[in-house]
């Protein structure tokens, strides 16, 4: 009975879009134009924390932040993840690692993914070094992801 | 502050897909069992107030869709939260501070199964850095079970004996979805799934919905032979972008824990929104819960994680011990963003 009633369910598929223009202003904005010239830049807060990627207010104490400070372009893993399948969207379509990365000059991590190859190649406090897209746009994306450094 | 106490607390099973029934059918009986369970007319209620998401419904405006489920007459007056429950029950709280209105209907809706929840959530990120890439829930809450695992004692055999408490105690839980004995060794001989997560340290994609009715003072005496109490209640959040924070620890669920008061009394039980099995240890440190308090007796939202109500549901549990004489003095718990980046915490005692 309840087979019935299921195989007889209407379904249709509906295609959801938020189709959004934002502009991303003077922080955000100067953070994704450094990615284009392929430079990573933080900003720093008055009590000299550099904050990588830059926001506008310092999330301790909501000063406005404006003093950019370029940073490496390899740092240390701080936290990872291991994904053995990728999902449709995801910036790697073979397993590779989220991780949470400390470049070299900041005091926050930056979220990106790690192109290792295997799990067993992966390791907290592992030093691992930006690989840019071939052609830049100024979006997350022109950082392709890190691999790990030669050591 | 006005007294105000939860009378009545409904919900509909979980389940994983609810093909045969849109939001407004599921509501429906959920919000007439819970105004029929707090013995006030459905037109003396005096404020109403939902959460939910139109990314979960595929909809904008689906909050106004799903108003049909408390009915057209009389006028009432109305808001809506884009968020769990928990926090609609916030505003009705503040709502009934103001002192006009005694009565207060909160309802929650989440219907995760039309969509893809690894998707869906990662549009709560930021739209520069984090939401281009696209990382799903899993993967956010494996950084942070990792970040824990390596900076305290906590190993994956404490992940996986929440994950096997959780669904046992689900086993007495109707409305539960993911109710078993599972032993600990065989759950740790599963494969990851983003490691350092097992498909069990995740929570299920859960379709469902609760509602709450709030009274205040002589009304709630009046309605509820033992109305539960909030005794306290504030939320707090922690900076949105994950690599600011120390994921190990949740200094939001810990500020308002204080601020509720959660630690002023004993805690007879707790029901904390973990969606993932690590998040439970991180907000017992946070929460300050001991072995003496009873933690997730309904199974949490690893038994049944319905977005945007999981959160009302922990308080309606707490609520419900409560009012059936099961406990004194209870906790309850609600999160929302990645890695428990925000925390409402409400602390709720009977007379």
């Amino acid at each position: 009975m309840t087979e019935a009633i299921n195989a007889e369910t209407l379904s249709a598929t509906h295609i959801l879009e938020y189709p959004y223009t934002r502009s991303v202003g003077p922080v955000i904005g100067r953070f994704l134009a450094g990615l284009r010239d392929r430079r990573i830049e933080g900003v720093r807060t008055a009590g000299g924390r550099v904050l990588v990627p830059p926001v506008e207010y310092d999330p301790r104490t909501g000063e406005p932040l404006s003093e950019f400070v370029e940073v490496g372009q390899a740092g240390v893993v701080s936290t990872w993840a291991w994904v053995a399948a990728p999902r449709r969207n995801h910036p790697l379509d073979r397993p590779f690692a989220w991780a949470l990365i400390r470049l070299d000059g900041a005091d926050t991590a930056l979220l990106h993914t790690v192109d290792a190859g295997d799990e067993s190649k992966m390791a907290t406090g592992m030093r691992v070094r930006v690989r840019w897209r071939e052609s830049t746009a100024g979006e997350i994306h022109d950082i392709a992801c890190f691999e790990p450094e030669a050591s | 502050m006005r007294e105000v106490a939860i009378v009545s607390f409904a919900q509909a099973p979980s389940v994983r897909r609810e093909t045969e029934r849109n939001e407004v059918e599921m509501l429906t009986p959920v919000i007439a069992e819970a105004i029929e369970r707090s013995a006030i007319s459905r037109k003396e209620i005096g404020f109403t107030i939902s959460g939910s998401s139109d990314y979960l419904a595929g909809q904008p405006f689906s909050f106004v869709t799903a108003l049909d489920a408390v009915g057209a007459w009389p006028p009432i007056r109305e808001s809506h939260v884009e968020m769990d429950g928990a926090w609609a029950l916030y505003e009705a709280w503040v709502r009934l501070q103001i002192g006009d209105v005694d009565s207060a209907l909160v309802y929650a809706f989440g219907k995760s199964s039309p969509g893809d929840l690894g998707e869906v959530l990662a549009l709560q990120l930021d739209p520069y850095y984090l939401a281009p890439l696209w990382p799903d829930p899993v993967s956010l809450a494996a950084l942070q079970a990792r970040a824990l695992l390596e900076s305290t004692g906590y190993t994956e055999r404490d992940m996986a004996e929440v994950a096997a408490r959780s669904r046992r105690d689900a086993q007495s839980n109707p409305n539960a979805q993911v109710a078993s004995d599972f032993s600990v060794d065989d759950l740790l001989a599963e494969p990851y799934l983003v490691s350092p997560l097992r498909k069990h340290d995740c929570p299920p994609v859960s379709d469902s919905a609760a509602a709450v009715v709030l009274a205040a003072g002589d009304l709630a005496r009046r309605v509820c032979e033992r109305p539960a109490w909030v005794r306290g209640i504030d939320h707090r959040i922690d900076p949105h972008y994950p690599g600011v924070r120390n994921l190990a620890e949740s200094p939001s669920a810990a500020l308002a824990a204080r601020e509720a008061g959660v630690g002023d009394a004993p805690v007879d039980v707790a029901e904390v929104h973990a969606p993932f099995s690590h998040q439970e240890l991180i907000l017992r440190d946070a929460l300050g819960l001991d072995g003496r308090t009873a933690i997730n007796p309904s199974g949490g939202a690893l038994a049944a994680n319905p977005v945007m109500a999981a959160g009302l549901i922990r308080i309606g549990e707490a609520a419900r011990r409560i009012m059936e004489g099961n406990a004194r003095r209870a906790v309850a718990h609600a999160t929302s963003g990645p890695c428990l980046q925000q925390n409402l915490v409400c602390v709720l005692e009977g007379d």
